[in-house]
């Protein structure tokens, strides 16, 4: 116990501020977005992750905003896991056609209003996979996207930072 | 003990089988040695290496003119031997390997699913990675399917014929394909009594995306591109498995400083994988702190990656001819100076894991998978390490630049979670050696060669010892330089069915940290 203790304090407190003056991350943002619709959200907001083929790059790195650095919990956002929790669907991957109806489903279990983001090349425009007999490609092809994190796959930071210019969008 | 002194053996055993081997090469897909039967003769001769203590390692069928070729591998004490036979297209039937090796049943049905091969007497007439999105008998690998054929509607798969229990007591608890974290889809279907398991059903297949298909007319860069994209967490290993399947068809060899630059990015994402499996397995018994701690460790890991690459996970970094940039004496000096920080993080961290009595109690018997079991499916990588299978590629039959290191491998026999983990724990301490050795002696030169691919065409195959494991991956070339095939086979084929067994007995809340141990790849497997 005293090593854990111990070990604990002498990592300290890792968690980074978020850089000044970022970029903007999102493309393609949507009327809903436009609307305002994310602010009513704001101090608290509740993600459900979908995976819809991706490779699994995007989600490696979406986990990472749970770590120390990044923890992305205190600016109230938080993973949940049920859709009929969520306020916003985190979607990644090109939409394979075995996941299609599980996508729209979810989406459909998620109570209004309700935000989808894609995330990830793939999630944006196909990526490497585009559109074929396996595939659907971007998620727009599926469901109304209100917003797009680009990137193969995007920083932790590039997410954490799509995120919450969508909360002041 | 030289390579493939046993294959004297099984070639004695098949012809007091009276299987007749029809042709035999050993530079036509080397490393491998290549035997070409009769039809007839396909599934004893998988019966006969079955007795002879061969592993199965992977099947594909690719449609050739007037025929399939399909192509088997074996594989044993580090050597790999591939069977190949032809059957006419106008009437695909061919023995099934199943019966001798459990581990080929999904890949089997992959290869019907895909080719439209029947193995006549699989014992599982399902499908597997075909849902309900194309006709039954419309094939995606053959060459008259269109890569752009429209799918059929979307609808739930409601007609796969699950596995059914009946009686008092017992219940079923469907999960996925989406599952309750950021985590990929895939169905689990557990049959239980009260807490206990008596069954899991896994049905795999919702992030097909068609690889093997969209490889097709790719050139050797493009094809290096999509291998990187196979399974996100093994960019760097399928990269260089198929980087080196084409470079064998091709007749290429990367330069030295390009063999062991990809062995530092393949050492780096063993461990970064490693690092971030410990602290989730931790995490699914509730033991945040090191949840939290290794996070950390695999996150400054993933900025060194980023800061010396250009990318935090690798991706695109392994290239067709060799490695895609020269790291600066500052980066090298950079990743070097990385390893001893992390060692006495370690150092500090493991003693902590290891005397966590709560930590234990979840881990220690929970989970085993015995090693007959691991076995007969052909397990590999850590799952096997942990289950007495003592593979590792690296040592058994290293390819450069292992062939110059001193490579060991932890195995242990208790096949539960807790073996897995310590698996982890070691590979990580002996990636850790390896790194100091490869960046203290990393040769000079170029970085990469041309691409310059085979005149006439050519096929070759890749193997490389992932962090899951061995990774097998084929390329063949046409005529004019673009792939007409590509099967990259990840080690979670053989994992996944793994995990299904080593749930058994076990309680339902036990199954998390069971898969996590496992940590099998959806995308790697579904293709
Ligand atoms: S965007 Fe890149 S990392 Fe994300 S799913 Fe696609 S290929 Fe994988």
């Amino acid at each position: 116990m005293l090593r854990i203790l111990n070990k604990i304090w002498k990592t300290g407190l890792i968690t980074e501020d978020l850089p000044a003056g970022a970029d903007p991350v999102l493309e393609q943002v949507g009327a809903q977005l436009r609307e305002g619709i994310a602010r009513q959200f704001q101090g608290s907001l509740a993600i459900r992750q979908v995976d819809a083929g991706s490779c699994n790059g995007c989600e490696l790195e979406i986990h990472a905003l749970n770590n120390g650095y990044y923890d992305i919990e205190r600016f109230g956002v938080h993973f949940v896991a049920s859709p009929r929790h969520a306020d916003l669907l985190l979607v990644t991957g090109p939409v394979s056609v075995h996941m299609e109806s599980a996508l729209r489903r979810t989406w459909e279990a998620t109570p209004e209003p309700r935000l989808v983001v894609a995330a990830g090349d793939c999630a944006a425009c196909g990526g490497e996979f585009g559109c074929s007999y396996a595939s659907r490609g971007a998620v727009s092809n599926v469901l109304p996207v209100d917003a797009v994190i680009p990137g193969c796959p995007p920083s932790p930071l590039k997410l954490m930072q799509g995120i919450l210019q969508i909360l002041e969008t | 003990m030289s390579h493939f002194d046993w294959l004297s053996e099984l070639l004695a055993r098949y012809q007091d089988e009276h299987i007749l081997v029809r042709r035999g090469s050993a530079t036509a897909l080397a490393p491998a040695h290549l035997l070409e039967l009769d039809p007839e003769d396909w599934g004893r001769a998988a019966q006969v290496a079955a007795g002879y203590a061969c592993r199965w390692a992977g099947v594909w069928a690719e449609p050739r003119n007037e025929d399939f070729v399909i192509t088997a591998a074996l594989a044993r004490e580090g050597d790999h031997l591939l069977l190949r036979t032809r059957v006419p297209l106008s009437a695909p039937l061919l023995p099934s390997h199943t019966p001798y090796f459990p581990g080929a049943d999904r890949m089997e049905r992959h290869a019907q699913d895909m080719c439209g091969l029947v193995f006549s007497d699989h014992p599982d007439p399902r499908r597997w990675s075909r849902h309900n999105r194309w006709a039954p008998d419309s094939y995606p690998l053959r060459k008259d399917f269109a890569v752009d054929s429209a799918p059929l509607p979307a609808e739930p798969e409601t007609d796969y014929a699950y596995i059914q229990t009946q009686g008092a007591g017992a219940y079923e608890i469907p999960v996925g394909p989406v599952h309750a974290g950021i985590i990929e889809p895939g169905h689990f279907r557990f049959q239980a009594v009260g807490e206990t398991v008596l069954n899991l059903e896994q049905r795999l297949g919702y992030v097909h995306k068609g690889i093997e298909k969209i490889a097709e007319g790719r050139d050797a860069a493009g094809l290096a591109k999509l291998a990187g994209r196979i399974s996100g967490d093994s960019t760097v290993h399928h990269a260089w498995a198929a980087c080196m399947a084409m470079e064998r068809a091709a007749r290429l060899t990367p330069p030295p400083r390009a063999q062991a630059l990809r062995a530092v990015l393949a050492e780096r994402e063993r461990i970064a994988n490693h690092l971030g499996d410990i602290g989730a397995i931790c995490n699914d018994v509730a033991f945040a702190f090191a949840f939290q701690q290794f996070g950390r460790l695999r996150e400054l890991w993933l900025r060194d990656n980023a800061a010396c690459s250009g990318h935090r996970l690798l991706m695109d970094c392994v290239i067709p001819g060799g490695v895609a940039a020269d790291p600066t004496p500052e980066q090298i000096a950079r990743l070097r100076g990385a390893v001893d920080p992390l060692r006495r993080e370690l150092a500090e961290l493991y003693p902590i894991l290891d005397d966590h009595p709560s930590l234990e109690d979840r881990l220690a018997t929970t989970g085993i998978l015995a090693p007959e079991i691991a076995q007969r499916l052909g397990t590999v990588g850590y799952v096997g390490k942990a289950s007495g299978q003592d593979i590792d590629l690296r040592r058994d039959h290293p390819y450069a630049p292992y062939d110059r290191l001193h490579v060991t491998s932890p195995l242990f026999t208790t096949g539960d979670v807790e073996a897995r983990l310590k698996v982890r724990v070691q590979e990580i301490l002996d990636a850790l050696d390896l790194l100091v050795t490869l960046l203290d002696t990393l040769p000079g030169g170029p970085v990469n060669v041309p691409w310059q691919a085979p005149a006439g065409g050519g096929e070759g195959l890749g193997l490389v010892e992932g962090w899951r494991g061995e990774i097998l991956s084929y390329v063949r070339f046409g005529g004019d330089g673009r792939v007409t095939r590509f099967f990259p086979r990840d080690p979670s084929w053989f994992s996944w069915p793994a995990l299904e067994q080593l749930i058994h007995g076990n309680i339902v809340p036990d199954f998390p940290v069971c898969n996590k141990s496992v940590n099998g790849s959806y995308s790697g497997h579904d293709l």
